[in-house]
């Protein structure tokens, strides 16, 4: 029998949730460090925030392969829920995944393991969706780029530190390059690849 | 979830009684399901995938034994349906009508529920498949009507 226990309802308003989560997401690429807010409401399976859920409800489906990490592919919940209400395959192969669902930073492998997209397709790229401890809290980093006004100051906390000295490789690979979207339950930032950071004192 | 606890055999039998309340659902209008819904108990429930129209393809087979081949696409719409208990119901229904894929879906979820698939058989299911039979029956009975024997009269020569 195809009956799952326990598998989390999708939106509960498809087409408005999936309009306004986009609207937040594309705000967040558009400002870079500023925090949005997720209304929409969705089910969140195994260790999935509300944000990450919206956002995967909204942008994945059958052309968009998913890599999961560890903590994420720890049980099965997720990848259940995913292929239930999304149909995205999730696969083994980092490198040519559209997107990346990362539950734990700390063991977050290499960049060279994602696609960057090539010079001809430059969004043929992974876009990391990184579950962080507080977008509210922790050290201060000063982000500047296209959409940014002068510079904009982004607290977050998450391991590990030198995550965001490791994305300045997009500097050089520009036009290619990864996409970020930091996510803490309802808020998320997005860290395009065109927006530099440097560490900021105090 | 029940997968893991009945036998292979009851699982068939579950499955082929869903089928017959399926076939039952999927020739009813709307209205009646709703209507001899509303009369009984609703358990509680909610929507897992919100009911939602698409496309699906058709294939056809030539004569029943050639090369299958693309007929054309359909509208469908789906919904799946979990009860508080535990138990999910899908729906399936041709055309755009939503509230008939939640409704099957719904209806799909009591069949499998030990304690309600008695009360959907008798309150819903039966009397819309006597209205079933009964419309199919009278469509016969219409055609039957018009039904014209043709003779063939041997001729003889001269």
């Amino acid at each position: 029998m195809t009956t799952v226990a326990e598998l989390p309802a999708g939106f509960v308003d498809k087409v408005l949730s999936a309009q306004s989560t986009f609207r937040s997401v594309m705000d967040a690429m558009a400002r870079p460090g500023s925090v949005q807010r997720i209304a929409a409401v969705a089910g969140t399976p195994g260790t999935m925030m509300r944000g990450t859920a919206a956002i995967a409800l909204t942008l994945f489906d059958h052309d968009t392969p998913v890599w999961l990490d560890k903590r994420m592919s720890a049980t099965p919940d997720v990848a259940r829920w995913l292929k239930f209400h999304t149909s995205a395959p999730v696969i083994a192969d980092s490198s040519i995944s559209s997107f990346a669902l990362i539950g734990d930073p700390q063991s977050l492998p290499a960049l060279e393991y994602f696609a960057f997209g090539s010079n001809e397709y430059p969004d043929r790229s992974t876009t990391l969706i990184l579950q962080v401890e507080s977008l509210t809290q922790g050290p201060s980093l000063e982000l500047c780029g296209p959409g940014i006004d002068g510079a904009a100051i982004l607290r977050v906390a998450t391991q590990p530190q030198d995550l965001f000295e490791r994305l300045a490789i997009n500097a050089s690979l520009f036009p290619r390059g990864i996409d970020v979207v930091l996510v803490d339950d309802d808020a998320i930032v997005a860290i395009p690849r065109t927006t530099r950071l440097a560490a900021r004192e105090g | 979830m029940m997968a893991g606890n009945e036998s292979l055999a009851d699982e068939s039998g579950g499955q082929a009684r869903r089928k017959v309340v399926m076939a039952v659902l999927a020739h009813s209008a709307t209205a009646d399901i709703a209507g001899h819904l509303a009369a009984m108990a609703l358990p509680a429930h909610e929507d897992l995938r919100e009911p939602e129209s698409g496309l699906v393809m058709v294939r056809g087979r030539v004569g029943g034994d050639g090369a299958p081949f693309n007929l054309g696409e359909a509208t469908v719409s789906r919904a799946a349906v979990r009860l508080s208990t535990g138990e999910i119901g899908f729906g399936y229904a041709l055309g755009r009508d939503r509230e008939k894929a939640r409704l099957i879906a719904l209806c799909d979820a009591m069949v499998q529920s030990a304690e309600l698939a008695g009360t959907i058989e008798t309150d819903v299911v039966a009397p819309l498949r006597a209205a079933m039979i009964e419309r199919r029956s009278r469509k016969a009975a219409e055609a039957a009507a018009t039904r014209v024997d043709f003779y063939t009269l041997v001729r003889g020569e001269g």
